[in-house]
C-alpha cells in the first residue's frame, strides 16, 4: 500500500513538472484547429479561455507553426476625434465600439486578438504601428468611419510589392505585404458582400497602415443605403452586421492566410 | 582704449544696419500686399470675349467611390496657372450645387495653382494652394478626402497632359492631412488618379 501510494506522488509529481511545456506548446500552437481546452486545463491556466489576453511565454523554447493573431486598430482616440459622423456620434467613440465587439466576437471563437486601444485614449499613429507589428500578426485590421458614401470602403496600402527583407524601412514597410493586404481585402469583400452591405475597394497612403508588418487592410464604415431605408451607423442592426461580416471575414481568413 | 574714429564707426554701421532691416521688412510687407491683391484680383470669371473651350472634369462619386469624366464648355485665361485655378474652382463649385454625390462647402476652394517644371523627368509639378476655410468645411473621412484629391489631380492631368506630380498646400503652408485622413505630406503622381474603382 505504502510502495502504491508513493509510486502515484512520483507520478502526480512527473505530471506537474511536464504542465509548463504543454502551456507553452498549447499558447504557441497555430489556431487553425485550436484546441479546446479541457475543464482543469482551463481552471489551472484562464488565459487559455481568454485569447485576447497575453499567453504566458514557454519555459524551454517550442518549435511550433506561427499563431494566427489579428490586430484590430481603432483608429483616433483621445484628443483626435475623427469625423463627426452626428450630433451625439464621433468616429473614435463608433470604432472603438466596434473594435471591443468584433474582439470579443473573434476571442468567443478561439482567436488571439490584440487591440492597438481599449479606451479613449490618444495614441500615435508609429505607437500603433509598433504594438501591431511586436504581435507578428496574420491580419491587421484598422477601423473607421465616415458619413460619406455607402457600405463599407476597404483600403489597402498604394504601395506596391517589395521583396520581404530582414529589415524594412519604418515608412514603408507594408510594402512587403501588400499581395497578402489585396488577398486580405477580397477576404473582407467577399464576407461584406455575403452580408449584402456594398463594398468600395480601393488603395490610400495612411499611416500606420503604411507601416504595418502584417496583411493590412483599412475598412471604413460608412452608412448603408438599402432599398427604401438607410441603416446610419449608430443604428445597432447595422452594428451587428457589419461585426459578423468582418468575423466571419477573420476566421475565413484563418483558413486561407498560408495558402500560397 | 577704443579710439573716437572707431566709435563713430560702429555706431554708423549699427544704425544702417537697423535702417536695411527697417526698409528689408518694408519692401517684403509691400510684396506681400501686391501678391494678395493681384489673387484677389485674379480673373475667375474670364472676360465674355474669349471663345468658350471644353474643358474635362473627373467628377467624383461618394456612393460607389468612382471618378466619372464630363466634359464642360467654358470660356477661360490664356495664362496656364490661371486656366488650371478657374477649372478647378469649377469643381469646386460644382460639388457645392444640391443632389450632387460628393458634397462639399461652397467655400473658396483654391487659393492658386502653380507650375513648376521638373528638371528630373522634364514633367510638371502642380501646387495646389487650398483655403483653410475649405480645408476645414470638407467632411472628414478616408473616402470622401481621398476622392476630392484624386478628383482635383484627375481633373487636372486630363485637361494638362504634362502634369506628373501634384503637391497640395493649405493658405500657403505645408498640413498633414485634408480632413484628419488623406495625407497632404505627399507629392502624388498623376497616375494615382484612377486609383479607386468600384467593384
Amino acid at each position: 500500500m505504502r510502495w502504491i501510494r508513493q509510486r502515484l506522488l512520483r507520478a502526480l509529481g512527473f505530471a506537474f513538472a511536464l504542465s509548463p511545456l504543454v502551456a507553452g506548446a498549447q499558447a504557441s500552437a497555430p489556431a487553425t484547429a485550436p484546441p479546446a481546452p479541457t475543464p482543469a486545463q482551463a481552471s489551472a491556466n484562464p488565459a487559455q479561455t481568454a485569447p485576447s489576453q497575453v499567453a504566458p511565454a514557454p519555459s524551454t523554447p517550442v518549435h511550433a507553426a506561427p499563431r494566427f493573431a489579428v490586430v484590430i486598430d481603432a483608429a483616433h482616440g483621445g484628443t483626435d476625434t475623427g469625423a463627426r459622423l452626428s450630433d451625439h456620434l464621433l468616429e473614435k467613440d463608433l470604432v472603438l465600439n466596434l473594435s471591443v465587439r468584433l474582439r470579443s466576437t473573434l476571442s468567443a471563437h478561439g482567436i488571439y486578438v490584440v487591440t492597438t486601444r481599449e479606451s479613449d485614449s490618444t495614441i500615435p499613429a508609429q505607437g500603433r504601428a509598433e504594438a501591431a507589428n511586436h504581435v507578428g500578426a496574420a491580419a491587421c485590421i484598422t477601423l473607421h468611419a465616415t458619413s460619406s458614401g455607402n457600405g463599407v470602403h476597404l483600403f489597402t496600402s498604394s504601395l506596391t510589392q517589395i521583396p520581404m527583407t530582414r529589415f524594412l524601412p519604418w515608412d514603408t514597410a507594408q510594402g512587403a505585404y501588400a499581395d497578402q493586404s489585396l488577398r486580405l481585402s477580397a477576404e473582407l469583400n467577399s464576407a461584406m458582400i455575403h452580408a449584402e452591405i456594398p463594398v468600395t475597394l480601393g488603395k490610400t497612403a495612411l499611416q500606420p497602415l503604411d507601416s504595418f508588418t502584417c496583411p493590412a487592410v483599412t475598412a471604413e464604415v460608412a452608412p448603408l443605403h438599402e432599398t427604401g431605408r438607410m441603416l446610419q451607423l449608430s443604428d445597432q442592426e447595422y452594428q451587428d452586421r457589419l461585426v459578423a461580416a468582418l468575423a466571419a471575414a477573420v476566421e475565413q481568413w484563418q483558413r486561407d492566410w498560408r495558402l500560397p | 582704449m577704443i579710439s573716437r574714429w572707431q566709435r563713430i564707426l560702429f555706431w554708423s554701421l549699427l544704425v544702417s544696419s537697423v535702417l536695411m532691416a527697417v526698409v528689408l521688412l518694408r519692401m517684403r510687407e509691400r510684396a506681400l500686399d501686391r501678391l494678395l491683391a493681384a489673387a484677389e484680383t485674379m480673373p475667375l470669371n474670364p472676360s465674355a470675349g474669349r471663345p468658350a473651350q471644353t474643358v474635362t472634369m473627373m467628377i467624383a462619386n461618394d456612393m460607389n467611390g468612382s471618378l466619372q469624366a464630363a466634359s464642360q464648355s467654358m470660356a477661360l485665361p490664356v495664362d496656364s496657372n490661371a486656366r488650371a485655378h478657374v477649372i478647378l474652382q469649377h469643381l469646386i463649385v460644382d460639388y457645392s450645387r444640391p443632389g450632387v454625390n460628393h458634397p462639399i462647402s461652397a467655400n473658396k476652394g483654391v487659393n492658386g495653382i502653380f507650375f513648376l517644371t521638373l528638371p528630373q523627368d522634364g514633367g510638371t509639378m502642380a501646387i495646389v494652394d487650398l483655403s483653410g476655410s475649405f480645408v476645414n468645411a470638407h467632411p472628414s473621412g478616408i473616402e470622401p478626402e481621398t476622392l476630392t484629391l484624386l478628383s482635383m489631380i484627375g481633373t487636372l492631368h486630363a485637361n494638362f497632359p504634362e502634369i506628373t506630380q501634384v503637391r497640395f498646400l493649405v493658405d500657403g503652408q505645408p498640413r498633414d492631412t485634408l480632413a484628419g485622413h488623406a495625407d497632404l505630406t505627399r507629392v502624388y503622381l498623376a497616375s494615382d488618379a484612377p486609383g479607386v474603382k468600384h467593384l
